[in-house]
């Protein structure tokens, strides 16, 4: 289909494309392995977030939370900002983002463009300066609607409502989907869904190592779990660090011509990770990962060229994915 | 037998400041209890009284999550990387927003008493006013 009422109807629905030089060789008679991008920077302003703000958006007005002229405050490092911003504008609110001073200049021009209003915490204060910053706009505003996207159940339905039933559709045969974990919602509501269709799926998380800087925890007992984050929805876990991420990055565009954010590149690393497990143990592989957004909004960096060394400088400190 | 073993900044009080520590063991739970004898309290840091990983506490052998491999039974082998990261899932501001979402759910709780009790007051005056 490519007509579409409104831009807003114009989210999901977005390719899958096979990755013919990235994925592994295998020797001769032994069954294939394929690497699968779900390319979610086509959804209407760039990135997967898109689904879960238009989910967030319409449970909160089905619910009578949200009525028109309403604020919506939300604390995001960006895309899942920007998509709100856009939702936010179409449906006749105000959307308010609360947001650390490290991201890309970009994200603050969008979002701005989109029509959102920014509070920044100091980057210096790490997480716990944001907690400040974030806890004393919420109690001073209890009238702006905040949506929380890590405990909000239509963040993950989008997806097992959306991303799941398309990979479906396009990949009977899929074995392995990779995603990145942040607010856990792409890899809940997709990983349910696959689970419930797909006898012997593998739902493989993907999560950026940041600096230690970027967390500024005192101690171990200020740790975060997601409320959404269910354990039992995921097979395996990997960790991925920046230098990885920045390489795979690279690969991507420079191996199949595709163009990613830095978090795509992490994803991309586990996803090869289970492939070439795959083929080691002579087992056929269709696996699919989640392309979250494309790499504009990161060139500010400089961390596509020069040396990795420099790459992972570059982004020390960022909150890259 | 030698494993690397990552220590975040949060728990380096634990030895002498050292990043990267040394230790042995078959599983990981082994491990913990070899490093602990060098470096005391350090297991009982990341292991809680009931015998399982502390809920904010991530241990990776290379670079894949234990508790998709075994937890505490994780099987180990010479040469492996271990890494312990505090659980900070959702980067910072997914922390930032857990910490507003409390603080906003009590602020829209008494904003919301506060709305009822000006309008119970309001439709009581209006009940009694003169017509």
């Amino acid at each position: 289909m490519a007509r579409y009422d409104s831009l807003l109807d114009a989210c999901g629905g977005t390719p899958l494309v096979g990755l013919p030089r990235l994925s592994p060789t295998v020797p001769d008679g032994a069954p294939p392995v394929r690497l699968w991008a779900k390319l979610e920077d086509r959804n209407p302003t760039g990135s997967i977030k898109d689904r879960a703000a238009l989910f967030m958006v319409r449970a909160a007005e089905q619910a009578g939370r949200l009525r028109p002229g309403d604020t919506i405050l939300e604390p995001t490092s960006g895309n899942t900002g920007i998509s709100l911003a856009m939702v936010a504008k179409l449906r006749g609110y105000r959307l308010v983002c609360v947001m650390p001073e490290n991201v890309s200049t970009e994200r603050i021009q969008l979002l701005r463009m989109y029509g959102a209003e920014i509070i920044f915490s100091p980057a210096a204060g790490g997480s716990n300066q944001a907690v400040a910053t974030a806890k004393q706009i919420s109690a001073d505003h209890p009238d702006w609607v905040m949506l929380y996207q890590y405990g909000n159940e239509a963040n993950a339905r989008a997806h097992y409502e959306t991303t799941g039933p398309e990979l479906l559709h396009d990949l009977p045969t899929i074995t392995h989907f990779v995603a990145g974990l942040g607010t856990t919602g792409t890899l809940m509501g997709t990983g349910r869904f696959l689970r419930e269709k797909v006898e012997g799926i593998q739902v493989v998380a993907a999560e950026p190592r940041y600096g230690e800087l970027v967390y500024g925890l005192r101690n171990i007992d200020e740790g975060y779990v997601p409320e959404l984050y269910d354990a039992t929805v995921l097979n395996r876990r990997f960790s991925v660090g920046t230098r990885d991420a920045v390489l795979r990055t690279r690969q991507l565009v420079e191996v199949e011509g595709i163009f990613a954010g830095f978090s795509t590149g992490a994803i991309l690393h586990a996803a090869l990770a289970v492939a070439h497990e795959a083929v080691r143990d002579g087992r056929r592989a269709d696996v699919a990962f989640v392309v979250c957004d494309g790499g504009w909004k990161y060139l500010s960096t400089g961390a596509y060229g020069g040396t990795l060394a420099d790459a992972e400088g570059a982004l020390e400190g960022q909150l890259w994915a | 037998m030698a494993i690397e073993v990552r220590i975040p900044t949060i728990l380096r009080s634990y030895t002498g400041g050292a990043k990267v520590v040394e230790g042995a063991g078959d599983t990981l739970n082994d491990l913990l209890t070899d490093l602990d004898s060098r470096h005391a309290g350090l297991k009982a840091r990341l292991v809680t009284d009931a015998g399982a990983l502390h809920r904010f506490v991530n241990v990776y052998v290379n670079d894949e999550d234990v508790r998709f491999l075994g937890a505490l039974d994780a099987k180990l082998s010479d040469g492996d990387s271990v890494t312990v990261l505090p659980a900070v899932a959702g980067g910072a501001f997914g922390f930032a927003a857990a910490a507003a979402i409390s603080q906003h759910r009590a602020a829209t709780a008494a904003f919301s008493q506060r709305r009822a009790t000006a309008a119970s007051v309001a439709a009581r005056r209006a009940a009694v006013a003169p017509r």
